[in-house]
């Protein structure tokens, strides 16, 4: 038993680690990226600079100076203090709702495709359900009942993302179910709690890891748009959605404002697909060669 | 095929259902209660239970589930109480509106998508194939709403050659309504034609390795002719499924773009709809957008069926 997961590891740790030498220089600068805006992200209360909601009527849209590094948005707020305190809301709800869509998704997924039979009708059929909305339209009326605040966004997203979720895991699954190690440690008569657990999750949590990074890509654009439409995160915690929403406003004046906001989110989105996309294409045997 | 379409409608009818079920429960379960929405802030506890009484919002929610289901099949969807129009007339006088703004954008889409993934796959592995399939994974991180406002700083902005809002009909002014929505289904299109264009490029590298396209350089046929006809031929199926998958991201595209460049379509009666708390036209149009999305993919899934018999026989 344990020689043959040993062997079965082995043959699926060997070609990432082959193939981990071209990773390329852009994958790399894609981490640098998501961990600068994370240290800034976290570092945000303790870093030296203005309040990110404190208005100075008379700095209106003040351009680059060495109080204000990138300058004043349309209510005289420091746009750099704007734009890091946006990273901490873009990462909590871009993290949190996929770590959502990935345990419960993940979980159903992989007892859907392990149990097979009427619960996996059950699960697919419920998820096609959820799936019948389209996504956006979904999430915008549940937060206009559920009203708006941070957590009700990162529920509601958290929940879109499940069917996905449940898709990867129940895919991977029911392959994975099929295999010699699995066989094996049924016929040694293994629970099916521990063949779930010690056997199929560590394989399935591969692939659902490069899709969880993805998921974080989707979410923080699904977040933006909300926030920018003025319906996802409330005034006045600075969101970088609702920062591009206010900053179009005076496209025609200070575009920097609309623009800066904008070039932070798309960074950080291109990082996680960037990651993410590497990562999927390591642990899907079938992608290897794009 | 009449037994396929068959066991695919018989699936609908229980989706559907728990679509307008899921629809009612969001509206109906989630704090905000209708008869408060109307009355405002300064209502008397008499006056909310009178109108609840009145909506029949003291009932037990299955029946208040059932009672609705039973007007919405006979086709009463409810009024709004701020404008007082049906639900059903304000989803018809800006249904054409969505209808044209996605038709424009998968048009356009399409026109950026379909030659680059032939150009592409011609040459797999050249220098413009490696540059298209990086632009193209770039553009797949740009959210709707970054490039709307990108296009309007260039061409409202900072060109002042198309408008950056405004709408006029088709048949009042048929060459303004299409400058009104240059942009727009510009900006749709922007996100469209990436996933085109990834999807038809490695379905048709993928097909030029086949046999048969072997035989057909061996007869001497033009490499356009093998291209164009031999090539891309069968990837029409691919193109069916694409639209297909894109249409969920393409009504909610539209929703942004409609609010932002003030179109008058589905999206922005939804947003308005939030906007002013109108929670009856909300969760109409709720109901008919799922239902509408349903029914698409239903009909992809046939155009999928009569373009692939495999499919029908039930081989996968």
């Amino acid at each position: 038993m344990a020689t043959l997961e040993l062997a079965i590891n082995e043959g699926i740790a060997a070609p990432p680690v082959q193939r981990a030498r071209r990773l390329g220089p852009l994958f790399w600068m894609a981490i640098g990226w998501v961990a600068l805006v994370f240290a800034v992200a976290i570092l945000a209360p303790v870093l030296p600079m203005p309040s990110p909601t404190d208005m100075d009527m008379l700095e209106r849209r003040a351009p680059f100076s060495p109080d204000h590094w990138l300058g004043t948005d349309g209510l005289g707020r420091d746009e750099l203090a704007r734009l890091i305190y946006g990273a901490r809301i873009s990462l909590v709800v871009g993290l949190c709702a996929p770590v959502i869509g990935l345990t419960i998704g993940g979980a159903l997924g992989m007892l859907a495709g392990y149990f097979r039979g009427r619960f996996e009708a059950l699960v697919v059929g419920s998820m096609d359900v959820l799936l019948a909305f389209p996504p956006l339209i979904l999430a915008l009326a549940v937060t206009a009942y559920l009203g708006q605040s941070i957590l009700n966004l990162t529920l509601i997203l958290g929940v879109l993302g499940i069917p996905a979720f449940m898709r990867v895991a129940r895919a991977s699954t029911l392959t994975l179910a099929r295999r010699e190690f699995v066989i094996a440690a049924e016929a040694l008569g293994a629970t099916h709690a521990r063949i779930l657990l010690r056997e199929l999750l560590p394989n399935v949590m591969l692939p659902l890891l490069a899709f969880f990074l993805l998921g974080v890509a989707v979410t923080i654009v699904a977040e933006g748009a909300l926030s920018f439409l003025g319906l996802g995160v409330p005034p006045p915690i600075a969101s970088w959605g609702s920062m591009i929403g206010e900053g179009r406003e005076s496209l025609d004046v200070a575009p920097r404002l609309a623009f800066i906001p904008a070039i932070a989110m798309f960074l950080t989105v291109l990082s996680f697909n960037l990651v993410g996309d590497t990562l999927r294409a390591l642990t899907d045997p079938r992608q290897g060669a794009l | 095929m009449p037994g396929f379409v068959a066991r695919r409608l018989l699936y609908l009818l229980p989706v559907l259902l728990a679509v307008s079920l899921m629809t009612f429960l969001i509206a109906s379960l989630l704090p905000g209660d209708l008869a408060y929405v109307i009355l405002g802030d300064q209502a008397t506890p008499e006056k909310v239970e009178a109108l609840r009484h009145d909506m029949g919002l003291d009932q037990p929610i299955w029946w208040r589930y059932l009672g609705w289901l039973g007007h919405v099949l006979e086709g009463d969807f409810g009024r709004s109480f701020r404008t007082g129009q049906t639900v059903l007339q304000a989803v018809a006088e800006r249904l054409p509106v969505s209808f044209e703004l996605m038709i424009l954008a998968e048009l356009i889409g399409l026109a950026i998508g379909v030659p680059l993934a032939i150009a592409c796959a011609a040459k797999s592995g050249g220098a413009l194939d490696r540059f298209m399939t990086s632009t193209a994974f770039g553009m797949l991180s740009v959210p709707t709403f970054l490039s709307a406002i990108l296009l309007i700083y260039l061409f409202a902005v900072e060109l002042r050659v198309l408008p950056a809002t405004g709408y006029v009909p088709l048949a009042e002014d048929p060459s303004g309504n299409l400058r009104f929505f240059v942009l727009p289904a510009l900006t749709l299109a922007l996100a469209e034609w990436p996933g085109i264009m990834r999807v038809l490029r490695s379905d048709m590298i993928a097909t030029l390795q086949e046999d048969y396209i072997a035989l057909a350089k061996a007869k001497g046929l033009k490499p356009s002719r093998i291209l164009f006809v031999h090539a891309l031929k069968p990837s029409s199926l691919t193109l069916v499924t694409i639209t297909g998958i894109n249409i969920g991201r393409l009504i909610g595209g539209a929703l942004i773009v409609e609010t932002i460049f003030a179109l008058p379509g589905i999206g922005r009666l939804l947003v308005g709809a939030i906007y002013t708390r109108d929670l009856i036209i909300l969760q109409g149009v709720v109901l008919l957008v799922a239902a509408g999305f349903v029914l698409m993919n239903f009909i992809v899934d046939m155009l999928y069926a009569v373009l692939d018999p495999r499919i029908r026989h039930g081989h996968t």
